[in-house]
């Protein structure tokens, strides 16, 4: 599938749960189990991602100079630090291993 | 709340004169801005994943929701045959706004065009300065105006952020694959204040990063998904009692869509 197709795909489904809960009647969605199901599927997907970006590469399961990047990410979080700053030092920390000490 | 014994005129009139929350603009244009600024790092984070400005600018614009378009990016980022996979992923993370549609819709009682466009701004920020007003007037207003400012300057800086991203080169050297890890990182954060919430994120985490060399790429993140299915299927580790829509939490305090 072409990314562009895909694009335009995942954006109308992504407004697809927007505009249906617009329209649905309250009760349809208000039922227990599936408000828990989705709330816990965003942190598990979330989590998956943190996985699959932050331990592997190419398929393969790594550790590399994303590790200390993700030990700040979730440090500086903790500490508040607004969203952007946290990325760009998780970044800044992960470019500076690789080039001063040749970390993977 | 007006009350609803006056005539369709008095009514509105009534609805009119409650003035809006102070400070209620300028909180809606600095959520804007807060989130708008981190829109520069997924503008960045998608090209560094492959996708063109113009593709980039088109998840920007139509699927509106940060969560989702983080996951979309660093899945298509595995190729052509992960693209399914990040279509399904984005559209799973997109099922809270679901939630957040259906509690607005009383409160902004819109039709036609209106709610469509209504539809679009159903965010985590709309919504978390919305339901802290106390009156339906001040409710609406919170939702449209932080909508609008969200919708303006997370598109404005996911160009700028595009722009810089061309500019930038082989991801790996600026360390933007680290910068992915660490915007799911935030994202979730505060989502894991129930014990039940932070189990299922410890195995998603596992799962997806164990299967990875034995499925197609993309894979991996739907199987963490499971663990959500499960987990709420049994409510293992979950809190006794009905759990309501009120589950679906927002996030209040930092703003991220």
């Amino acid at each position: 599938m072409s990314v562009w197709l895909g694009v335009i795909i995942g954006a109308v489904a992504v407004y697809s749960w927007k505009a249906l809960g617009a329209y649905v009647p309250q009760r349809f969605l208000e039922r227990p189990l599936i408000a828990r199901i989705a709330s816990l599927l965003t942190v598990a997907l979330l989590a998956g991602l943190i996985g699959i970006q932050g331990f592997t590469a190419g398929g393969q399961v790594q550790f590399d100079a994303r590790v200390p990047a993700l030990i700040a990410a979730g440090l500086l979080t903790w500490l508040r630090v607004p969203f952007i700053m946290m990325v760009a030092v998780s970044a800044a920390i992960a470019a500076l291993l690789r080039a001063f000490l040749g970390w993977a | 709340m007006p009350n609803n014994s006056g005539t369709p005129i008095a009514k509105k009139s009534r609805a009119a004169t409650i003035p809006p929350t102070k400070g209620l603009l300028g909180k809606s244009i600095g959520v804007g801005l807060a989130t708008g600024f981190y829109g520069i790092s997924f503008g960045a984070l998608s090209v560094a994943a492959g996708l063109d400005i113009w593709q980039t600018m088109t998840l920007s614009l139509f699927m509106f929701s940060g969560g989702s378009q983080f996951a979309f990016v660093a899945i298509a980022a595995g190729g052509t045959p992960a693209i399914a996979a990040a279509i399904t992923s984005a559209w799973l993370l997109g099922i809270r706004n679901g939630f957040y549609a259906i509690r607005m819709a009383p409160i902004l009682k819109t039709l036609g065009l209106k709610k469509l466009v209504g539809a679009m701004l159903t965010i985590d920020e709309s919504i978390a300065v919305a339901t802290a007003e106390r009156d339906l007037a001040n409710q609406r207003r919170g939702f449209w105006w932080t909508g609008a400012a969200v919708y303006l300057f997370w598109n404005l800086a996911t160009f700028m952020g595009a722009l810089v991203g061309e500019a930038l080169g082989k991801p790996e050297t600026w360390g933007l694959d680290a910068a992915a890890a660490a915007a799911f990182v935030g994202l979730i954060w505060p989502r894991l204040r129930e014990r039940q919430a932070l189990i299922v994120a410890i195995i998603a985490l596992a799962v997806a990063t164990l299967v990875s060399p034995y499925v197609p790429a993309g894979m991996p993140v739907l199987l963490a998904g499971g663990v959500a299915v499960v987990f709420g299927l049994t409510n293992w580790f979950g809190k006794p009692g009905e759990q309501s829509i009120a589950a679906v939490e927002v996030p209040t305090g930092e703003s991220k869509p």
